[in-house]
């Protein structure tokens, strides 16, 4: 189980580990946690054998659910949309949505559950505000595939992608409190002491830490 | 038995030995340590009989419990003693295997009701000193899972490292993680539900109606008279055999291909094969089960409702657990499909319980869980290696 299964094809390998170890970062150990689209349990990994936390997952493909209880962690098949529902508030220390809001129907509705079933939410998305984004759209006049963006615009499941400036505009709306935020260049670099504007031009992904 | 059965058959003379006299290991609970039921009464006295696999651990806390489904028995991983065939469960439990025995100690119980050992319909009532027949009392599955727990003190069992089962067994997961939650580590219900369905109850009530209009069901009685409603419950086992596959799986292995013969006979003849196939299967059941179990733990399973039991509201049955859980459906599974596991889930995830859950694309129907499936095993192996390692018991079963 080294190589990730990426059913989203959003990440490089290397930036992945980065991207998670990041966020595993900021989950206190022994909490309890849920990650909302977990792909192949790689996070709820890292999370047991170095922090000690016995997470619990929800993933939309089937295939992506039984490798992950095939390596004994606890997931079942849900839909960040539809199946947050049925959790009770405060369930969690931390809800996690790693690399998947983008992809939700409804993310302001999905970011609302997150922060009503966890105490605390993680939220990590690609960057649409970066520059090479911009560059390709600007000068290519048409829809950006990045290394980090592969798919094609009719065949990728981001249907609702935002930049750092716009995911700040939405905690501002919902009155979510940013409690530390990250941007990664493309190597998976953590940007530091940069003005907003600069990370959401540098910044590949975006990792938010938020509470309500 | 002091009465001459009116067997057709060697093997059912067989199978009356072991109501008696099981293959097996067997509690007897005195009288005065009776079983108390959901219908009010009292079983008493009652037995238990039951297989063991693998060794218990000094701390007593690698025990696996596994409850078999409706026409099953002790003799899960161990030859049958009346069919000569191999456990119904073998597949998954064994050395190397999922259900490890080198690493887990197995335990397998006859549930209360049935004809193996336990103390069932066919068992002698001591009040009137002939068998019980119709007078036994109607049981339900809680009552099964009950004894069950009896049997585990008398082992001096506190807690089970798993408590796991397919169907009818699976329900009996969902109940003791409801009814005995500090004692159950974690639990893997399998194609199951937290209710029977309508659906279901009608299957079974069909299946009953044949046994009881058998003229040699007796009123119950057919040991006394010395008879046995075989077709009756041919024809059960016949119409419940079908709910158990799928229409996929009887297409690929039968389609509408003739039993021994080019053409149509223009009679009632098994001229297909499928039907031929369905008598052998109903014809081989008798040899090895109890009719009047057959009507006591069908209803067993008709009077199963977990919400019920719990004020119509099924997470609350689970408030508070702290038991994994990991439930399996499959995909062809028509008799207990996946919506009803889901429904399990939601329940679950409601009060925030450690859940697990997976479906598995099959095309085999509602008995996938007692065949080869290699993504059933792999996740069973995955779930009970996390279970253990949480539980602190060392060493991993890697896949075979």
């Amino acid at each position: 189980m080294d190589a990730p299964v990426n059913p989203m094809g959003l990440r490089s390998a290397d930036a992945s580990r980065v991207d998670l170890l990041l966020i595993a970062e900021m989950v206190s150990p022994g909490s309890r946690v849920l990650d909302i689209g977990c792909g192949d349990g790689a996070l709820l990994r890292i999370l047991a054998e170095k922090h000690g936390v016995d997470g619990r997952g929800i993933e939309l493909s089937q295939a992506g659910v039984n490798q992950c209880v095939a390596q004994g962690l606890s997931v079942i098949q849900g839909d960040a949309d539809t199946d947050l529902e049925y959790y009770p508030d405060g369930a969690f220390d931390y809800a996690i949505l790693s690399q998947t809001i983008q992809a939700t129907r409804n993310p302001r509705l999905v970011l609302q559950q997150l922060l009503r079933i966890g105490k605390r939410a993680v939220v990590s998305f690609p960057n649409f505000g970066h520059w090479r984004v911009r560059t390709q759209l600007m000068f290519g006049g048409r829809m950006p595939r990045t290394d980090n963006l592969p798919e094609t615009w009719y065949s990728t499941p981001n249907i609702h992608f935002c930049t750092i400036k716009d995911f700040l505009a939405l905690c501002d709306e919902m009155g979510a409190n940013v409690e530390r935020a990250a941007a990664l260049n493309a190597l998976g670099t953590k940007l530091r002491s940069m003005p907003l504007s600069s990370q959401n031009f540098f910044g590949e992904q975006a990792i938010f830490l938020l509470s309500r | 038995m002091n009465e001459t059965p009116g067997a057709d058959s060697f093997a059912e003379l067989k199978r009356r030995e072991q109501i008696v006299n099981p293959h097996s290991e067997v509690v007897h609970f005195p009288a005065s340590e009776g079983l108390p039921l959901d219908s009010g009464g009292l079983l008493a006295p009652f037995s238990v009989a039951y297989q063991t696999y693998g060794t218990l651990n000094a701390d007593k806390s690698n025990l696996i419990l596994v409850c078999h489904a409706l026409t099953g028995d002790q003799h899960a991983a161990s030859l049958h003693p009346v069919t000569g065939k191999p456990g119904w469960w073998e597949t998954m439990i064994g050395p190397g295997k999922p259900i490890d025995t080198d690493r887990y100690f197995v335990l397998c119980p006859n549930v209360i009701g049935g004809c193996m050992g336990s103390t069932g319909p066919s068992s002698l009532n001591p009040e009137t000193g002939r068998t019980y027949g119709p007078e036994f009392p109607v049981i339900t599955l809680r009552d099964m899972v009950r004894a069950q727990a009896r049997l585990l003190d008398h082992l001096g069992i506190d807690q089970v490292l798993s408590v796991i089962g397919g169907s009818m067994g699976g329900m009996q997961v969902l109940e003791w993680a409801a009814t005995y939650k500090e004692r159950v580590f974690s639990a893997i219900p399998i194609a199951c539900a937290a209710r029977h369905s309508s659906q279901n109850i009608a299957f079974h009530e069909v299946g009953r109606q044949a046994v009881m209009a058998d003229p040699d069901w007796c009123d119950g009685r057919y040991l006394e008279e010395g008879k046995s409603p075989r077709k009756g419950l041919a024809v059960a086992r016949m119409a419940a055999h079908i709910t158990y596959l799928s229409d996929q799986a009887l297409h690929t292995k039968f389609g509408r291909n003739l039993q021994d013969r080019d053409q149509v006979t223009f009679g009632f003849d098994a001229d297909f094969q499928v039907e031929s196939y369905l008598r052998h299967q109903g014809m081989s059941f008798v040899d090895r089960f109890d009719a009047n179990s057959y009507l006591y733990i069908t209803r067993a399973m008709d009077y199963f409702d977990i919400a019920a039991d719990h004020g119509g509201v099924l997470a609350n049955a689970y408030a508070g657990t702290k038991t994994r859980f990991c439930l399996i459906s499959f995909t062809s599974d028509w008799l207990f499909p996946t919506e009803e596991s889901r429904e399990v889930v939601h329940a679950l995830n409601a009060v925030a319980a450690n859940v697990s859950f997976v479906e598995i694309a099959s095309n085999k129907g509602h008995d996938a869980f007692l065949l080869h499936e290699p993504e059933l095993f792999d996740t069973v192996r995955g779930f009970l290696n996390a279970a253990a390692r949480w539980r602190g018991i060392d060493g991993t079963s890697a896949s075979t």
